[in-house]
């Protein structure tokens, strides 16, 4: 295979449909990239208008975006290189136009000292072909009692606190935590269901489940969290972001939150706006999530959310799990899906329906995860980083899972039928991934 | 003596893995082919022909006295080769997975795979993973459809048609497989089901199930045909759903008072194993209206008509 990376010669996208949704462009034109960044960003740049040895890509019919910045991914390193590696989630990430990868800290040991961090960004240096930037633990080892190093990791690139799938069930751990963070402007993202609610449930708590014979989780597992952390959010006043949010009821309480002018936001997961607690069917384990698949009612409300932007950002929630961890009774087995390869894929479900205008998708994908993260990406202004992805809005494929580039396969997406497809992804200047 | 059996009834099905998906001619046509059975069992020669040759192993993960003997007798008196496995006491403990305990049966090749596993869904998982017949005898808190299938058995032998009686089932209907298959099956036989327990034990949508939802004995039993009481199990009256077993006995117990609020001919039903002074009293438990021991003699047929059913579809049948 050629080493697309060692091409380092400007590249002219040509005839694209350009969305730029930091500055609602969207619009027929060329796009220039050299050196890293975005040059040129018009139309009629044209092959004439380049630097000699530019490689020229007729993109026509094609959609050139900012690269897709994926807020919440687990991949296995440390502790898990089974389940997935900086280098092969990073080719997933690439062949999904996802040029960004904030990973979770919730690893073995946790991200929670300033040298885990930069084990993290070395082992991503030396062998990712995406960016990643890591979040760092909230509370030490991510068990919810003592808050970490917060301006410490912070200095040595940690983008955002979490406890990963962990929630902290302690009010005052967080709000100490919440306070101590704004004074290094430090974002806290939370998985925001209450453990002892969940308790054994492993679906979504109602009919359904009841017809399955599984323990539900309630809704208001969610909610309550979500309600209590808001409130914290208004005495600290610090920054807060649900990592996964599912339910109309939390739709609710972001309102209320956001209208208060509460620094708060949230993501929702690819899975929880594309399928709902049906797809579990019969006691389907690639279907089982935490937070759980929810009613049809919610996932509408979901889409809706992300849609009217009250939901700001919408992430993949990757979570590889082997078939040790899936090939069990519904009960027993982990929860989690992949995704970061099919994120992109699957949203278009929501442009396609017409649920969704494809620039407040990409922006819900690339540039609000870029502002709430601090990130440099998102954007395809000139001296933007050349993070592009560029994709096929259009074309209709079948998932196979054995084709899948994560070391796990575990998508609730096998043998869907697809509509879009990318085709190029362009990491700091650099093809990294090509459709042939 | 050998009587070939009358009934040329087909179940459309590999598997028995629930109630669920059967319709209502099949469960008819389960129940007369039991009823064939019931009189042979009544016999001195028992035995039939109709499995002769065949394999049958009873997977049970999960502790079961009167269910795996039921299938163990029903299966010999067919004539089959009977191998009871309890999976507790052996891989399983050393970490093998459910998977692998039946690729590993599968290549025994036996005919017929009897499970119980303490997960919903997992007799369904397994019988996707095997060449043979499946049934489920019990899977988590979703479906036991043979206990569903002799509770009718006797319901009918005693009652007559199933369709417009009223049949109360009580207890703790959240986490009972066999209140599940009994409301599909009452209800495809167009029974008036209704569900009576404390509302920690009645899981959420149940209204849904074509169902009348009752939180209080009076109101549940009042002109019930049959009430059919179901095991509270010891670790849910310890405070976590029901305060107590005292309490819960004083409220959802059946006792002769309590009884006397459903119709004056109705009848008591139990899948047993019971808790006396929990759920039932020794009273009603061993009374007139009792039909309890009658659904253990009926067991044994049902799981001879399904053994039988399924088997008439098995390759070289």
């Amino acid at each position: 295979m050629r080493d697309l990376r060692a091409d380092r010669r400007p590249i002219l996208l040509t005839n694209a449909r350009i969305i730029d949704p930091s500055r609602d462009l969207d619009m027929e034109g060329d796009l220039l990239i050299a050196d890293g960044v975005i040059r040129d960003a018009r139309r009629g740049i044209g092959a004439a208008g380049v630097p000699e040895g530019t490689e020229v890509i007729d993109c026509r019919g094609k959609v050139a975006a900012p690269g897709l910045i994926d807020m919440r991914a687990f991949v296995g390193e440390p502790g898990a290189e089974y389940r997935e590696t900086f280098a092969s989630a990073s080719q997933a990430a690439a062949a999904g136009g996802v040029t960004t990868i904030v990973s979770q800290p919730d690893t073995s040991p946790a991200i929670d000292e300033p040298a885990m961090v930069d084990f993290v960004l070395r082992r991503a240096r030396d062998t990712a072909i995406v960016h990643v930037h890591p979040m760092a633990a909230l509370t030490k080892g991510a068990r919810g009692s003592e808050m970490t190093e917060i301006g410490l990791l912070k200095a040595a690139g940690a983008v955002a606190f979490t406890d990963g799938a962990k929630t902290v069930t302690n009010a005052q751990v967080m709000r100490n935590a919440l306070v101590y963070a704004r004074d290094f402007d430090a974002l806290i993202v939370h998985h925001t269901e209450d453990p002892d609610l969940v308790g054994e449930g492993v679906m979504n708590e109602g009919e359904f489940a009841a017809r399955l014979g599984l323990v539900g989780v309630p809704k208001a597992a969610e909610t309550i969290v979500l309600e209590r952390d808001v409130r914290l959010v208004a005495l600290a006043q610090g920054r807060y972001h649900a990592a996964s949010i599912t339910c109309a009821d939390s739709l609710e309480v972001l309102r209320r939150a956001k209208d208060a002018g509460l620094t708060v936001t949230a993501a929702a997961s690819i899975n929880h706006l594309t399928l709902n607690e049906i797809d579990v069917g019969s006691y389907r384990t690639f279907c089982k999530l935490a937070p759980p698949l929810r009613a049809e009612a919610d996932r509408v409300a979901l889409v809706e959310a992300v849609r009217s932007g009250l939901v700001d950002a919408v992430m993949s929630d990757h979570n590889p799990q082997d078939v040790e961890t899936k090939r069990l009774p519904f009960a027993e087995a982990a929860p989690g899906a992949i995704g970061i390869e099919t994120m992109l894929a699957a949203s278009l479900r929501l442009v396609h329906s017409g649920d969704i205008a494809l620039p407040v998708l990409l922006k819900a994908m690339s540039t609000r995860p870029a502002e709430l993260l601090g990130l440099p990406g998102g954007a395809l202004r000139s001296g933007s980083p050349a993070d592009v992805v560029v994709f096929d809005p259009d074309a209709p494929w079948v998932l196979d899972r054995a084709e899948l580039k994560s070391k796990c396969k575990n998508t609730p997406f096998d043998e869907a039928r697809l509509q879009g497809r990318v085709t190029r992804t362009i990491v700091g200047g650099r093809t990294v991934y090509e459709y042939v | 003596m050998n009587i070939a059996p009358k009934t040329t009834f087909v179940l459309h099905h590999r598997h028995l893995l629930g109630i669920e998906g059967l319709s209502p001619d099949e469960i008819v046509g389960l129940l007369d082919l039991a009823e064939e059975f019931v009189d042979l069992n009544r016999q001195i020669e028992k035995k039939r022909t109709s499995l002769r040759g065949r394999t049958q192993v009873n997977l049970f993960f999960e502790a079961s006295t009167r269910t795996q003997s039921s299938f163990e007798l029903a299966g010999k008196r067919l004539g089959a080769d009977v191998m009871n496995m309890s999976v507790m006491s052996s891989s399983m403990r050393k970490g093998e997975t459910l998977i692998d305990t039946a690729i590993t049966l599968n290549a025994m090749r036996p005919d017929i795979l009897v499970v119980r596993h303490h997960a919903s869904g997992a007799v369904e998982l397994l019988a996707r993973k095997v060449d043979c017949a499946v049934i489920n005898a019990g899977d988590g808190a979703h479906e036991h459809p043979t206990q569903a299938l002799l509770d009718a058995l006797t319901i009918r032998r005693n009652k007559g048609p199933i369709e417009n009686l009223t049949v109360a089932i009580c207890g703790d209907i959240a986490h009972s497989r066999v209140a599940r298959s009994n409301i599909i099956l009452l209800n495809a036989l167009g029974a008036r089901v209704r569900v009576v327990a404390p509302s920690t034990l009645l899981p959420p949508g149940i209204e849904n199930f074509g169902v009348e939802v009752c939180r209080d004995m009076r109101e549940g039993l009042r002109n019930a045909d049959i009430v059919m009481m179901l095991r509270l199990q010891r670790e849910r009256m310890n405070g976590s759903l029901v305060p107590s077993s005292q309490e819960y006995f004083a409220y959802f117990g059946l006792d002769a008072k309590k009884l006397a609020y459903a119709k004056p001919d109705a009848l008591v039903m139990h899948p047993g194993p019971m808790n006396r002074g929990v759920e039932i009293d020794s009273s009603v438990a061993d009374g007139a209206q009792s039909l309890i021991r009658e659904q253990v003699e009926m067991g044994v047929a049902v799981r001879m008509a399904v053994l039988e059913a399924l088997s008439r579809n098995l390759p070289n049948a």
